[in-house]
């Protein structure tokens, strides 16, 4: 075995195919993506070269300035939500349910398992003001307060979509969390119980830097899926009212399939992925001092 | 192991194995059939959206009775999809060549163009002429479609629409109003019906272009019918005072709760069941919604209850009432490559046929000639129809000479419009710079 993966032809025969696959599906794509951001057009009228056009107007378009800054705020709003109320979720399995979570475990995660779409429509009904009054109005009309129409503002809606996505997803960090403070030694909980901590002391100081490596990767795995959010608006507002709603991907699904500008949705494209880059880059350098310094 | 390979030799065996597996996965993924319009068709295949029935049941209806003949030489084949990802899919299979037979050529007239422009679609009237069934048309819905297509005959009306505002008899009746003439008297009559806790109008603000057909309409009553070319040719702005006036009475009626509560979350059919069970008085639409008011199923204040009024008249407007917007509905078009012989025996059967079968099934007027007499169902078709048959002049809606990104983005900030979160002036300008940016 040894002399085998000792060998470079060995090694290039094992990882050719992947990597090969891997190029034609992800990489050539991308290289391809990024020359369309270079043309005009698209599949009906073909394609012309368009020089540095669609840069310059990438730095002009206002829409693309408030997907830009809707994606980077529903990303951190989310990202801190998901991971924060997952940690707590994770705490009260391992510390106050104990043995007795499963129950628990399985009915915070249950959303994780339903498609976006039926999650959407849920909250959609729950927020509705019309046709029929949902849940939420209903119960705003019980203690004396007016109805509020939900979706027909962006501010509101964002909060919906912030709400409904932190219910969907904080199951799954819960769990992901859960397995991190499960390996935290007992003999190490145990002697610091007999040093005098507890409580929040106790995960302050203890609890808290065991688990921060898994809470990191927590963290840069969120960050990067809110950053590409696109099912759950898609689902419950469609971007809007008006593009109010409108993450990049959203922005640069219409701007490439609907209005049919394959060349300016690429650019959009390209954009979301440094963004994407840049965040990640600052992640991973943060979380690497954390972790030397915790 | 047992099998002694030369090193090398099996070094190479394994990549060129690897080699030719990825070459033939990677073929078989892009590669696509390509057939579809190229070759002679083998089936009259028909792409529609999902929220027309109309003329889907209506070509299977003819399919086994008028045009069974030419379903015999080309059998017809129906696939749809949501209306939402229509564009979406033409594009793919435009960029194939594969588009089917007969389609429904896009949202926006803007994307039919282009087709044709990329020579995908066929020379409709040069091939209904050849077939000698050009005559079939009616001349209302051939200069609708030569309105809205430059000047062509690229779409086939299978549907011809005008529109107006339907207004419950019963509720306009009970609260003591006459059937308003001009626009101010529709304000006054709405702010009575409103007083009396009647909804004056359902619109669904979800799908926005029945908020935005009110702003274009206006804007044709009180600057005249070339209101919105002229914005097309880059005379006018919708930002200009006498535009955003439009949009500023039509918010106004919203700013007064004249289209109910959360009107961006009605949804086309709530809109339609809200007047169809007499909570609203008042309705614009299309005479395709003749269909629905003449269900009994689904009109529960009757279709005797329904009128039908033209949009009324602005005090010292350049419009007139009698210039109604038309369209065809959902333009339905045939391509280039696969209009053969067959083709066109289905084409002249469906020239000849159509208007009645979709008359007499389902009560949708088309812009095909009827020749079998058909008895109108009920008071209000039979005027929606005398109506049609006596119009000169038509206009068209807000969207239609607008570039497809426009289009969105006019319908989705519609209910923003009438909601209050977005200013008239705010509404005109974020249309006009999404004119300006294509």
């Amino acid at each position: 075995m040894h002399r085998v993966l000792g060998d470079r032809r060995a090694i290039a025969i094992l990882l050719g195919p992947a990597l090969l696959v891997y190029s034609l599906i992800m990489l050539v794509p991308i290289v391809w993506s990024l020359g369309y951001s270079f043309t005009k057009g698209n599949t009906i009228d073909g394609f012309s070269g368009n020089g540095a056009a669609n840069f310059s107007r990438l730095f002009d378009d206002p829409a693309v300035r408030d997907a830009l800054w809707f994606t980077l705020k529903y990303a951190a709003i989310v990202t801190v939500g998901q991971v924060v109320a997952g940690y707590l979720l994770a705490l009260l399995y391992v510390f106050f349910l104990k043995k007795s979570s499963a129950l628990i475990r399985t009915l915070a995660f249950f959303p994780v398992v339903l498609p976006t779409v039926a999650v959407g429509l849920l909250f959609q009904k729950f927020f509705q003001v019309a046709p029929q009054t949902g849940p939420v109005n209903s119960l705003l009309n019980a203690v004396g307060l007016d109805s509020i129409d939900f979706f027909g503002s962006a501010g509101s809606a964002f909060w919906v979509l912030i709400v409904m996505d932190i219910w969907r997803s904080m199951g799954f960090y819960a769990v992901l969390l859960f397995a991190g403070l499960v390996d935290i030694p007992d003999e190490v909980l145990e002697s610091a119980r007999l040093d005098g901590a507890s409580g929040l002391r106790l995960i302050r100081h203890i609890v808290l830097p065991l688990s921060l490596p898994v809470l990191m990767s927590s963290l840069i795995f969120s960050i990067n899926g809110t950053l590409k959010v696109f099912d759950s608006v898609v689902a419950l507002t469609n971007g809007g009212p008006g593009n109010g709603t409108t993450p990049l991907t959203l922005y640069m699904f219409q701007t490439s399939f609907t209005y049919s500008d394959y060349g300016y949705g690429s650019t959009i494209a390209l954009l979301l992925t440094v963004v994407c880059l840049l965040v990640s880059l600052v992640v991973y350098r943060v979380s690497q001092r954390d972790i030397t310094e915790g | 192991m047992s099998l002694r390979m030369p090193r090398v030799r099996r070094a190479r065996l394994s990549l060129f194995t690897a080699g030719t597996a990825s070459l033939a996965l990677l073929t078989s993924a892009c590669g696509g059939s390509g057939a579809g319009s190229s070759a002679a068709p083998k089936e009259f295949s028909y792409l529609s959206v999902t929220e027309n029935t109309t003329v889907k049941t209506a070509l299977t209806t003819m399919s086994k009775g008028a045009c069974k003949s030419a379903n015999d030489a080309l059998p017809l084949k129906v696939e749809t999809v949501p209306q939402a990802s229509l564009d979406q899919k033409l594009q793919l299979l435009a960029g194939q060549d594969a588009l089917p037979v007969q389609f429904a050529a896009g949202n926006a007239p803007a994307l039919t163009q282009q087709l044709e422009k990329s020579g995908k679609v066929a020379d409709l009237e040069k091939e209904l002429k050849s077939l000698g069934v050009l005559d079939q048309l009616e001349p209302a819905a051939v200069s609708t479609i030569k309105a809205l297509y430059g000047g062509k005959v690229e779409v086939l009306p299978y549907e011809y629409n005008i529109e107006g505002i339907f207004y419950n008899k019963k509720l306009f009746q009970e609260n003591g109003i006459a059937v308003p003439g001009t626009w101010d008297e529709l304000v006054a009559g709405a702010a009575k019906l409103d007083a009396k806790d009647v909804q004056p109008f359902s619109a669904s603000g979800q799908q926005g272009w029945p908020i935005t057909r009110l702003v274009s309409t206006y804007l044709y009553r009180s600057l005249g019918p070339d209101a919105l070319q002229k914005v097309a040719d880059g005379k006018a702005k919708l930002t200009d005072p006498e535009y955003v006036k439009a949009a500023e009475e039509i918010a106004a009626l919203g700013k007064e709760g004249y289209f109910g509560k959360g009107v961006g979350s009605i949804d086309y059919d709530t809109a339609m069941n809200q007047f169809l069970n007499g909570k609203a008085a008042m309705f614009y639409m299309g005479s395709w919604a003749l269909a629905n008011i003449s269900d009994a199923k689904q009109n529960k204040v009757g279709a005797e209850n329904v009128g039908f009024m033209p949009f009324p008249a602005v005090a010292g407007g350049e419009g007139s009432v009698d210039q109604y917007p038309s369209n065809v509905g959902l333009g339905i078009t045939l391509g280039a490559k696969s209009f053969d012989k067959k083709t066109g025996e289905w084409v002249s059967c469906i020239a000849k046929n159509y208007g009645s079968t979709a008359l007499k099934d389902h009560g949708s007027i088309s812009g095909f000639k009827v020749n079998t007499e058909v008895k109108d169902a009920n008071e209000v078709t039979a005027q929606v129809r005398d109506t049609i048959g006596a119009s000169k002049q038509n206009v068209l809606w807000f969207e239609a000479l607008f570039s497809t990104k426009a289009t969105t983005v006019s319908q989705t900030n519609a209910a923003g419009l009438v909601g209050g979160s977005m200013s008239p002036e705010q509404f005109m300008k974020t249309v006009q710079d999404a004119l300006a940016a294509q």
